[in-house]
């Protein structure tokens, strides 16, 4: 491991490829040698993750930590599997070995519904909305414990349904605004744009009040202008004190916004480290260009 | 005259009821369903062979229901976990393998020659007093009463839906075409109420049947309706469109499948206690698949997801049937089997043409088939 000096404010670069039996010990333990003082535990710690689709190791010992409040960030060439691995960590997949905490807790033993409602929610890589429902309707579905949403409830308990639907309805709508989507909230989901689809997606996530999103590719398919919009929410959201965890090949995207950067190679961690220092890291230049 | 119409309603109102649980798995939820007549078997063959033992009709109608749940439960733990095609291979077998039990476990089922002489509703009340039959008949016009609301609740509701841009200017005046078909409704609903109210003021066993039937259809499709547009109802939705999404918002996918399959069953099995009480026999042969498709066809012509739709969707079916079993033998020169084929195959075309023209179905909207995903 890299040696490092406690009161550099950056932190530094450790290359963890290659490194085979790591385990999730000693990921912590590294994470607490190198963040600051004020960091506390990670809100997301993963480690040794492994997951083969038939002979393909799609995820090989892979390894992550998303520090509260934080932006980190995740790149790697195509297939380096990084929505693989974020399957992993929300479940939709369940690792052939390795363990995934959040806040403090395995994750592993819940199913992917449960991981939502503990505050860690996901987009997907290509945006996916419910077409035929509206943009509210979309929005509302995403609030988590909702009383109307059981049976029995439809039943007997009317009122306190349609008060609770009135107060989302009204945090929803100022959702759609900080989003620009207002003016679509009777839209059917499915006449967005490509654009406006993972503006919603991500208005969605927060109606679920999360601590930690989830982004795979928040700037895939958009145009500048809307990437721009999409940078700013996430800053704000970010200052309002959600962590987040975004996949981006867009390297304008990761610069602007990342305190961290985690490199993954065919399934493997190459590198972490800030944004500064994975750009002239030769090793991840090397995976991203191939040998020269 | 008035004896035909009323068992005409009896068909479509039990068609209708059948179809509003298909059109909550399927419509609602998106689960690919072909053997919702095994529901309907498990409820007709239990509230008949409850009654007969001796258990009270209405706990043994409610059983009938429960028992069709179970159903429900047992296909949807096995299969729902299945990515949808197969359940529809898994569910066309179970309504075979229901049927086949109730055709060989003679004991309990007396086999093909089936059951009769079972306890029907309303079995005691040959001779209403004039008081009770008022009563009914106030019964009856209200049902039609709140039809009537709901319909013109519907018309100046207007153009306004979902995927309108001037959903808060509210058009004053209302459209001609929902006019049309509100006029056409409306006339189809007096003339509905006038041979109902006829047929319970001179009281028959069907009459009854028909009033216990249609208010029976008319809770369940308000109580459909509130649930479709409850919370609960917008998972169910959500998983239709799309289950990850669903998943990745913290919604136990598999829980409310197995809640909207569990729900639709019961809905099909109560609709078989009307279905045994009106032929007043039952066999195998009145449960094969055919009827489940007959359900499909009403659901696919009224707009999937539609409760009003599928209501409108088993009228029309009853409509077509009856007027080509009268009005196609004096046009069309052909013996009884083939001409009993050739409606098949006429409504077959019909449906294709509909798929042309209106591909959402009669009450479906427009607007959801040309958005991407």
């Amino acid at each position: 491991m890299v040696d490092e000096s406690p009161h550099s404010a950056e932190l530094p670069l450790e290359t963890l490829g290659g490194q085979g039996g790591e385990n999730l010990a000693e990921i912590l333990a590294e994470v607490e040698d190198a963040a600051p003082a004020s960091l506390q535990m990670p809100l997301l710690a993963a480690g040794g993750l492994v997951k083969s689709f038939g002979g393909i190791r799609a995820v090989d010992n892979a390894s992550i930590e998303v520090l509260p409040g934080s932006i980190t960030g995740l790149i790697g060439p195509n297939g380096a599997g990084k929505t693989t691995l974020f399957n992993l960590l929300s479940n939709f997949l369940r690792p052939d070995q390795g363990r995934v905490l959040f806040d403090g807790e395995p994750l592993h033993p819940l199913p992917a519904y449960q991981i939502t409602q503990r505050g860690m929610v996901r987009t997907f890589q290509v945006a996916r909305v419910l077409s035929r429902l509206s943009v509210m309707e979309n929005m509302l579905l995403a609030v988590q414990h909702q009383i109307g949403e059981n049976f029995w409830n439809t039943w007997f308990k009317q009122s306190q349904i349609a008060q609770a639907e009135k107060l989302e309805r009204d945090r929803a709508m100022t959702i759609l605004e900080s989003i620009g989507l207002a003016h679509m909230a009777n839209e059917y989901a499915g006449s967005l744009s490509g654009g406006q689809r993972k503006l919603l997606e991500m208005g969605r996530a927060l109606m679920t009040n999360p601590k930690l999103i989830l982004l795979d590719e928040p700037a895939a398919g958009v145009n500048p202008t809307l990437i721009n919009q999409i940078c700013e929410r996430i800053l704000t959201w970010n200052q309002e004190g959600l962590t987040f965890l975004i996949i981006e090949h867009n390297m304008d995207v990761i610069m602007s916004l990342c305190d961290r950067v985690w490199v993954l190679a065919e399934g493997r961690n190459l590198a972490v480290g800030s944004p500064q220092e994975i750009q002239t890291n030769p090793q991840v230049l090397e995976a991203y260009l191939g040998q020269g | 005259m008035v004896g035909y119409l009323v068992s005409l309603i009896i068909f479509t109102a039990t068609y209708a009821l059948f179809s509003l649980g298909l059109n909550l798995q399927w419509g609602m939820t998106g689960l690919i369903n072909f053997g919702h007549i095994a529901f309907m078997t498990i409820g007709a063959y239990a509230t008949v062979l409850l009654s007969l033992a001796g258990v009270p009709l209405l706990l043994a109608t409610v059983i009938g229901g429960v028992l069709a749940a179970g159903l429900g439960l047992l296909i949807g733990l096995s299969t729902l976990r299945l990515r949808e095609d197969y359940l529809a291979i898994v569910t066309i077998g179970v309504s075979e393998v229901v049927r086949m039990i109730a055709l060989n476990e003679e004991w309990l089922t007396r086999g093909a020659r089936g059951v009769y002489g079972y306890p029907l509703p309303l079995e005691a009340l040959t001779r209403p007093t004039l008081f009770s039959k008022l009563g009914m008949i106030g019964l009856w016009t209200a049902v039609f009463v709140l039809a009537g609301w709901q319909l013109w609740r519907w018309l100046k509701r207007g153009v306004k839906q979902v995927g309108r841009k001037d959903l808060e200017t509210t058009p004053r005046s209302i459209p001609l075409g929902n006019l049309v078909w509100g006029a056409a409704a409306a006339l189809a609903g007096i003339i509905l109420w006038g041979a109902g109210a006829l047929a319970l003021y001179d009281y028959s066993y069907k009459a009854g049947l028909m009033l216990i039937l249609v208010v029976v259809l008319a809770l369940v499709y308000w109580r459909l309706e509130v649930l479709t547009h409850s919370p609960w109802g917008r998972v169910l939705k959500a998983i239709r469109e799309d289950e990850q999404v669903a998943k990745a918002l913290g919604k136990n996918a598999f829980w409310y499948k197995l809640q909207s399959l569990m729900l639709g069953g019961s809905i099909a099995g109560i609709a078989g206690a009307f279905y045994a009480w009106n032929l007043s026999f039952i066999n195998p042969e009145g449960f094969i698949p055919l009827i489940t498709f007959q359900a499909w066809t009403i659901v696919v012509l009224g707009g999937a997801g539609n409760n009003a739709g599928t209501l409108l969707g088993a009228a029309i079916f009853w409509l077509y049937n009856t007027v080509t079993r009268f009005v196609l033998p004096a046009i069309v020169p052909l013996d009884e089997a083939r001409l009993g084929a050739f409606r098949v195959m006429v409504i077959g075309l019909l449906l294709i043409i509909l798929m042309m023209v209106r591909p959402q179905g009669l009450l479906g909207k427009k607007e959801e088939l040309s958005l991407g995903r």
